[in-house]
């Protein structure tokens, strides 16, 4: 029994230590600055922030399962407060489970464990009577396939007669009658192999008569012999172990059950509460049109940066833009033109969308990657710029170990940390390899060098890639900044300059200018 | 010589019936009788060189290395003896040889390694009889113990016929040990111990536990009931949950209510009780006494193999050395043992170094930069033609090495620093002793020496140092801060320890005969990361379907 929200074929793995998942995921989260989108998500709640951030970053392939969570999320949006009581009444049910904890049931002795799960599943049962109830009165308005299967699973597993089976064996399970265990000789002939055993515990016929061959001794422990009476209490322990181990287990199971069908639900929540905060403040809304991993697609219109929406007051600008069958993105420009605001609004909409979410623009339609990569300055790391270039490159070799066909990997002013030419050279050896390996590259530089090199008339080393789309950040009138970008090619200078009027009007300006300049 | 070691006269009272019936043991007629795994001739190492000194093992690292050997093994003073005696001759030195050889298949070495195991399971069991009380335990035990025995030789032998096996000693125990399994002594125990086995294995009975009374029966075919509940809760199963079995170690074991049920059910079962105790009677003395040997000595290749095995599934390359009388002596891809043991233990990487002589050349003068890996290359040449004597695979992928009398070794000692004339004088003292007792056969190491005196100083007597090593014609490596000492002669080779030229800072480990030459900094860099074009290239896989 499944909850099955999040894929109708498999479970995520919410046990799995996030760093073998997605072994980059604290860059993921510190370069897109998904903490500001998760805390939103989460609104103040741990257990939620934990669900979404996992959720968020182990991104799903499969187009079909990303329209198979988009339908659960549209049924999660439109029935907001039933949600809301189901996902009550898993955290209830958690609940029971720590008010029981006493019972013995973290005991190492298989007897204390085997009625501490006795009194667990007992509760258990109850709960589940429940959930059955649910799902018989609101099963009618959900409309996605993943609600209808939970639906469906919970009212024919949980049948009448399978739950009076269960209390049957809960009561069996009280052992009033003392227990019954074969054994098998060991190789010092002490028993071995103890099993516990179903019969009756009737003195038979054939003694009560004696008659025949004897097939049954026995013999009492004295009242005073403690150490034979602990001795047999651990025979019994070890009868009972098993039975022990299977009931707790089940016990474990069950509450797994209802741990999963939280944590899915979890995950809903948090895109509701999502939503419902980008939408106050004006950001569009959409849910986005994932392709398989080729052709390459990228499309977009007022496309957003949700952290930047959620986080400032004025008006985020979005973009437009048209990247399909580009293997290769280069964005050059203006300082502060936008350039790194929109690379991490193509991460962040990237990972939205492989998790089944929407994306904060208007349209989004994109190939899936198969991972996702970033590979930005760290501001840091402010070392000297020899350490620094080791630094890059160290994460850049990192990245070769986990890099496969069909990923997508976003630099961010990359290998700028010795001069330009070997700078160029370094960037543009990695980055033909890259598309060489089908790797999808998104780059934001200032090297000119490196990125003229990938134009029509540079040289992009023997084999340059079709598919190149450069955009470049512009330079508004006035020096202010529109935050667009355009599909233009590199221009040989930055624009540093203006920036730096911006930020210190014009003051100290003959030293620091020139410098900017260079 | 090969009478004394005739298994069975060894102990005439135990092995009488053994006696009888090796006389019966077929041996092929040109097969010389089995005597040592370790030398052909003698059982003993009468023939062996004399041990290498301990300040010698001390400053090669060969300390560490036997002590990683024998750690954990049962004997370990009796292979701590074996791995410090080189054998003087090169026969001998084949002899073991051969034996590694053949251990170089996989499956001999794990039929061998398990063999070795169920033994000394073996021992353990006999040992634990003589501490138990209840005679129906005692039984079950020495039961158990005769059962892993015939076990262990069986599969031995197999693997021994399935195996390539050359070398002398392997060839004459196939033998020795064919014929053995074949005699009548060990076919009784054999068939008698697997009857037994088998008719108590087949007994399963029932204990009825209610309070304090307890009921014995035979199994009545009730049903299991954990298999109901399991099936029971099935439906929920998903993922991995708790084991909440409790970890009993071993079973209950013996004690006054588990004798009296054991008891219950040897009146329930009389016949193959009566059986057990009749066997254990006839089969008081089961194990061989040559067999025993073999053991002892297979576990000097086992532990050697065994400390090598880690070293080895990282790449690193040890091999068998071709050991001469020639001094043009060469290894390739070679390592510090000691040091390779405990980076690999680190999870850290392992520099590899080559070196050969040739022509007239015996000395290796190593100079370069501190930390570069200087001391490290000279105890790997010391250490190669130790563990080449002992007849043991060496470090590298491959080497020709020369067998020398004795290794000399002077190696700067931290100890000695506080009196600076005092190291000095003793510094000559001990030098001087060396170049007494040194012969052409010799091989001498010598670590930064003479660092206690002027600059002038040591230029001079490491001058008159060097021509006494030539003049004596000895193969040596000599480890110095003194670079004229480079040139002292056709002789003489000169390597150095290498560094990055752009991270002079940085530590390769790498001594070579030819300097590095510059790459573009940040072009090096990027192949210091593996992240150049065609490196990465390498590393990332193409998309199969484009």
């Amino acid at each position: 029994m499944k909850a099955h929200l999040l894929s109708p074929t498999r479970d995520l793995d919410f046990s799995a230590e996030l760093e073998t998942v997605v072994p980059n995921h604290e860059a993921l989260i510190a370069d897109l600055e998904l903490t500001t989108l998760l805390a939103t998500m989460a609104a103040g709640d741990r257990f939620l922030y934990d669900v979404c951030t996992r959720v968020l970053l182990t991104s799903v392939t499969d187009p079909d399962e990303i329209t198979y969570r988009q339908r659960v999320l549209t049924d999660c949006v439109q029935q907001a407060e039933i949600v809301g009581e189901l996902y009550q009444l898993a955290v209830d049910t958690l609940a029971d489970k720590r008010k029981l904890w006493g019972y013995g049931y973290h005991s190492q002795f298989p007897g204390s464990i085997l009625s501490g799960a006795v009194t667990q599943l007992e509760a258990l049962v109850v709960r589940l009577k429940q959930l059955r109830a649910f799902a018989h009165e609101h099963s009618d308005r959900f409309g996605s396939d993943g609600f209808q299967t939970l639906f469906a699973t919970i009212q024919s597993e949980l049948d009448d007669e399978y739950l009076q089976t269960v209390e049957a064996h809960l009561k069996k399970l009280r052992f009033a009658n003392g227990h019954l265990l074969s054994a098998q000789l060991g190789r010092d002939l002490s028993g071995v192999r103890y099993v516990l055993r179903y019969g009756d515990l009737k003195p038979r016929w054939r003694e009560l008569l004696s008659v025949g061959a004897r097939d049954h001794y026995s013999f009492t422990i004295p009242q005073r012999d403690e150490a034979g009476a602990q001795a047999l209490g651990e025979l019994s322990d070890r009868g009972i172990n098993l039975v022990a181990n299977a009931a707790a287990r089940s016990a474990d199971h069950i509450t797994s059950y209802f741990q999963m069908l939280r944590a899915e639900l979890a995950f809903y929540l948090g895109c509701v509460n999502l939503r419902t905060r980008l939408l106050q403040r004006d950001t569009p809304v959409s849910l986005p049109v994932p392709t398989a991993a080729r052709p390459l697609r990228l499309a977009c219109t007022d496309l957003r940066d949700p952290a930047l929406a959620l986080r400032t007051d004025g008006d985020v600008v979005g973009n437009d833009v048209d990247a399909d069958d580009t293997p290769l993105v280069i964005i050059t420009g203006a300082n502060s033109g936008g350039k790194s605001t929109f690379l991490r609004s193509v991460g962040c909409a990237q990972l939205m969308m492989q998790c089944g979410m929407f994306v904060a623009a208007e349209r989004y339609e994109a190939s899936v990657a198969d991972g996702l990569f970033t590979h930005f300055l760290r501001d840091e790391d402010e070392t000297m710029e020899r350490g620094r270039l080791d630094e890059e490159l160290t994460r850049m070799s990192y990245f070769a170990d986990q890099l496969r066909p069909d990923s997508t990997i976003l630099f961010n002013e990359s290998f700028a940390a010795t001069n330009e030419r070997e700078g160029s050279e370094i960037a543009r050896q990695i980055v033909r390899a890259l598309l060489e390996a089908d790797v999808r590259v998104l780059f934001v530089t200032h090297l000119y060098d490196f990125a003229s090199s990938f134009t029509a008339d540079g040289d992009g080393g023997p084999e340059r890639p079709s598919g190149v789309l450069f955009l470049r950040a512009e330079r508004g009138e006035g020096g202010r900044r529109p935050y667009k970008l355009v599909a233009a090619e590199p221009l040989p200078t930055s624009f540093g300059v203006d920036v730096y009027e911006r930020r210190l009007g014009g003051s100290f300006a003959g030293p620091l200018l020139n410098r900017s300049r260079d | 010589m090969r009478s004394s070691v005739e298994p069975g006269e060894a102990d005439g009272r135990e092995h009488d019936r053994r006696s009888d019936a090796h006389e019966h043991r077929p041996t092929a007629p040109d097969a010389p009788a089995f005597v040592s795994l370790l030398a052909e001739r003698v059982a003993d190492d009468a023939d062996a060189g004399e041990p290498l000194d301990p300040g010698c093992a001390f400053d090669l690292r060969l300390d560490q290395v036997v002590e990683a050997i024998v750690r954990g093994h049962e004997e370990s003073d009796y292979l701590r003896t074996l791995l410090y005696r080189p054998v003087a001759e090169l026969d001998a030195i084949r002899y073991r040889q051969e034996v590694f050889s053949d251990l170089e298949d996989e499956r001999l070495l794990a039929g061998a390694a398990k063999f070795a195991e169920q033994m000394r399971e073996v021992r353990e069991h006999l040992s634990a009889i003589e501490k138990m009380h209840h005679p129906l335990q005692r039984q079950g035990w020495f039961l158990d113990a005769a059962a892993i025995y015939c076990h262990a030789l069986r599969s031995l032998a197999e693997t021994l016929d399935a195996a390539p096996v050359r070398s002398r000693a392997m060839t004459a125990f196939r033998a020795f040990l064919s014929g053995y399994l074949a005699s009548e002594q060990f076919t009784t125990l054999e068939a008698d111990t697997s009857a037994r086995k088998q008719r108590l294995g087949q007994i399963v009975y029932d204990v009825r536990i209610r309070g304090s009374h307890v009921d014995v029966s035979r199994y009545d075919d009730e049903p299991d009931y954990s298999v109901e509940v399991e099936a029971l809760f099935e439906r929920f199963a998903q993922g991995e949950v708790r084991d909440y079995r409790r970890g009993y170690r071993g079973e209950p074991g013996f004690n006054h209510v588990t004798a009296q049920i054991l008891e219950l059910v040897a009146r329930l079962f009389p016949e193959p009780f009566a059986e057990l105790a009749a066997y254990c009677e006839v089969h008081r003395q089961f194990l061989d006494e040559t067999v025993r040997r073999f053991e002892r000595e297979l576990d000097f290749y086992l532990s050697y193999l065994a400390f090598a095995a880690p070293l080895r599934s990282t790449g690193l390359r040890l091999c068998l050395p071709e050991v001469s009388d020639s001094k043009q002596v060469n290894a390739v891809d070679t390592f510090d043992l000691a040091l390779a043991n405990k980076l690999v233990g680190e999870g850290k990487p392992v520099v590899v170094n080559d070196f050969h002589l040739s022509g007239p050349e015996r000395i290796i003068v190593v100079s370069g930069p501190n930390q570069g890996g200087k001391t490290t290359f000279a105890r790997t040449f010391g250490q190669l033609h130790h563990l080449a004597a002992l007849g043991c695979p060496v470090p590298g992928s491959s080497a020709s090495l020369f067998l020398c009398d004795r290794i000399y070794t002077h190696f700067e000692r931290e100890e000695d620093l506080g009196d600076l004339r005092g190291k000095l004088e003793s510094d000559l003292v001990r030098i001087d002793q060396l170049l007494r007792v040194a012969t052409a056969r010799s091989i001498v190491i010598l670590n930064e020496i003479f660092t206690s005196t002027t600059i002038d100083d040591a230029r001079f007597l490491g001058e008159k140092v060097m021509a006494k090593l030539i003049e004596l014609d000895l193969l040596g490596v000599f480890v110095t801060f003194i670079d004229e000492l480079a040139s002292a002669g056709e002789q003489v080779v000169s390597m150095l320890s290498k560094v990055v030229p752009e991270d002079p800072a940085q530590r390769t480990f790498k001594v070579q005969r030819a300097p590095a030459d510059g790459l573009a900094y940040a072009l090096a860099v990027a192949a210091k990361h593996n992240v150049t074009y065609e490196r990465l290239q390498a590393r990332l896989t193409r998309g199969s379907t484009r």
